[in-house]
């Protein structure tokens, strides 16, 4: 029982990190109507990022500042020159120049860094322990930052009126241009913003372990399946997808070992489309 | 040296069948595959597997990974075959991390990261190594003039224009009665099967297989040459993918002689390389070298 609950716990605050990137991941699907699979560069990036911030001395959420700025902006970099000139041709090239993308990233970090794993520096604190379940005042922060980091994005898509454009043009891109929504401008912050939250949810599931050239890599399938699980291109519906897939890969773990935890994204994708194609909440319910 | 070319040759023809799997679903269908490393994983280890512990002749090898390339195929691609092709590239993608994390980890079988040493290669004991790198070119050759011809069928026959049609716009395919979903997975299970035989061919010529060697970097490797060489038509395919061994082999060349880098900084340059000439390759010259020719539709 208690095995469970610890699981359960673990798979929590494993799916609020995940959320960050899973949100940036289907936002910018929404909008950009491609999948863009630079994310496993992107979230790299972000994660050396805060991690050269943090090392410089600034604090987590400074370095999560500065993790948001870089991956930000190198990803509307690369969807405005390598990316976006491709989708008129439809959602394939510009999908396939995206995996090119981001292994253009995972090896600039590489040459500047190198294989090794590298640790954010933080101090170290006892668990806290609750019955038999144990917890880091870590963990227990970097998951509050990530709740808190959710919050701002759904209260801007909510009540800003840059994100209700973007909720305009996912919706109905033609509605949204004839009603003096500029598509231009939408695309480019669906862009800033989702790669931004891909970088911060890199430093986010970084700071839980290490960091290493393939970060990114790692979490991909992940990302996607959070996304595929809620139904591609609904936020609400990729924070359910990073919740259930966080506690689904603990569970993975207790029953048939760590080797397989990577897997798991890719079978509750396959299960999704064979039973629930739209996932979860649909494909619109941004 | 010459050891050294026919090596180059044999795996710019195995790449070559490779470049044919992606070219027949992508130029031919309008589908994607960013699996292409993982079937081609299957096909190797399914051969390698049958020859060594299973002890049976070489061809069985290469039959079985014919049909597990095929079976693994049509099993990814029926679970999307509702969807739009996003999903099927987001499917292929993570059913390669699958086949490697089970190459890695399922031990008992595949022998993990080790990997499987001692493939048999057909009469390697009796030509030595010098001359069976020459003996099997040809024989690698034969097979992939086969499988371009076959390509070359596909192309002008009627379910070659169908898949053309269903490529450009499947709705209106499937109102001119096209069974749009069975010759999308009929296509995709074909090209896998293509992709499960060239790892056989690669285990049988390398002798070793590892999960390592099944990167999906190789992916990327195809869809450059695919894109450079031209999608939609085979003998692209061809010329791309020894277009891609040149590139390779001249980057591997000049990485050598930047002084004061890593052996890790070589192998990050030779990546970034790649990956910086598939973009600029889709974006510059998006038809290729040799753009895709329409056949004259036949006189009724």
């Amino acid at each position: 029982m208690t095995i469970l609950l610890q699981a359960l716990l673990n798979g929590l605050v494993s799916g609020a990190l995940l959320a960050v990137p899973a949100i940036g991941f289907t936002a910018m699907f929404a909008v950009l109507r491609f999948p863009n699979f630079s994310v496993s560069g992107i979230a790299t990036l972000g994660a050396f990022a805060g991690y050269v911030a943090y090392a410089a001395g600034l604090q987590i959420v400074g370095s999560l500042a500065v993790a948001f700025a870089i991956a930000g902006a190198v990803g509307l970099f690369l969807d405005r020159t390598a990316h976006m000139p491709l989708v008129k041709q439809g959602a394939l090239p510009a999908a396939i120049a995206s995996i090119a993308s981001g292994l253009v990233l995972e090896n600039v970090v590489r040459l500047l860094f190198g294989n090794e794993l590298r640790g954010y520096d933080r101090p170290i604190a006892r668990d806290l322990r609750i019955g038999d379940i144990r917890f880091s005042p870590q963990q227990l922060e970097t998951m509050a930052i990530a709740l808190a980091i959710m919050l701002a994005v759904f209260a801007a898509l909510a009540f800003t009126r840059i994100g209700k454009s973007m909720r305009a043009s996912a919706d109905n891109p033609e509605l949204a241009a004839l009603k003096g929504i500029r598509p231009q401008r939408v695309a480019m912050m669906a862009s800033f913003v989702g790669m931004g939250l891909v970088g911060m949810g890199g430093m986010l599931l970084g700071l839980d372990s290490s960091i290493d050239p393939l970060t990114g890599t790692r979490i991909l399938l992940s990302i996607f399946a959070a996304a595929v699980l809620g139904g591609l291109g609904s936020a609400p519906g990729a924070v359910l997808g990073a919740f259930l897939i966080g506690i689904a890969e603990e569970a993975a773990v207790l029953a048939v070992g760590s080797a397989y935890r990577a897997a798991v994204g890719f079978f509750a994708i396959l299960i999704v489309l064979s039973l629930r194609p739209r996932g979860l909440l649909g494909e619109r319910a941004f | 040296m010459l050891n050294y070319l026919l090596f180059i040759a044999t795996i710019g023809g195995i790449y070559g069948l490779l470049a044919l799997s992606l070219n027949l679903i992508w130029g031919g269908a309008g589908m994607v595959n960013l699996g292409l490393a993982g079937f081609f994983a299957v096909g190797a280890y399914a051969s390698a597997l049958l020859t060594t512990a299973g002890h049976l002749p070489i061809v069985a090898g290469w039959l079985l990974a014919l049909l597990s390339g095929g079976a693994a195929g049509l099993v990814v691609v029926l679970s999307t075959t509702r969807l739009r092709e996003d999903y099927l590239a987001i499917v292929t993608l993570g059913f390669a991390e699958v086949v490697r994390l089970a190459a890695s980890n399922e031990i008992w079988l595949t022998r993990g990261t080790d990997g499987i040493s001692g493939i048999p290669g057909p009469w390697r004991a009796a030509l030595g190594r010098d001359y069976f790198n020459a003996a099997y070119l040809p024989m690698l050759l034969v097979v992939l003039l086969a499988v371009y011809w076959l390509m070359r069928r596909i192309d002008c026959s009627p379910y070659g224009r169908a898949l053309r049609a269903i490529r450009e716009d499947a709705q209106v395919a499937q109102v001119a009665g096209k069974p749009v979903l069975r010759f999308k997975a009929q296509a995709f299970a074909l090209s896998a099967a293509i992709a499960g035989l060239a790892g056989a061919l690669y285990g049988h010529f390398t002798s070793y297989i590892a999960p390592d060697l099944f990167l999906p970097l190789i992916t990327v490797y195809i869809f450059l040459a695919v894109a450079s060489g031209g999608v939609g038509r085979p003998t692209g395919a061809l010329v791309g993918a020894y277009l891609l061994i040149a590139l390779l082999e001249s980057a591997r060349f000049f990485v050598e002689l930047i002084p004061a880098v890593t052996a890790v900084q070589r192998a990050a340059l030779k990546e970034l390389l790649i990956a910086v000439a598939l973009i600029l390759v889709l974006r510059l010259m998006p038809s290729g070298l040799l753009p895709e020719r329409i056949p004259r539709a036949p006189r009724a």
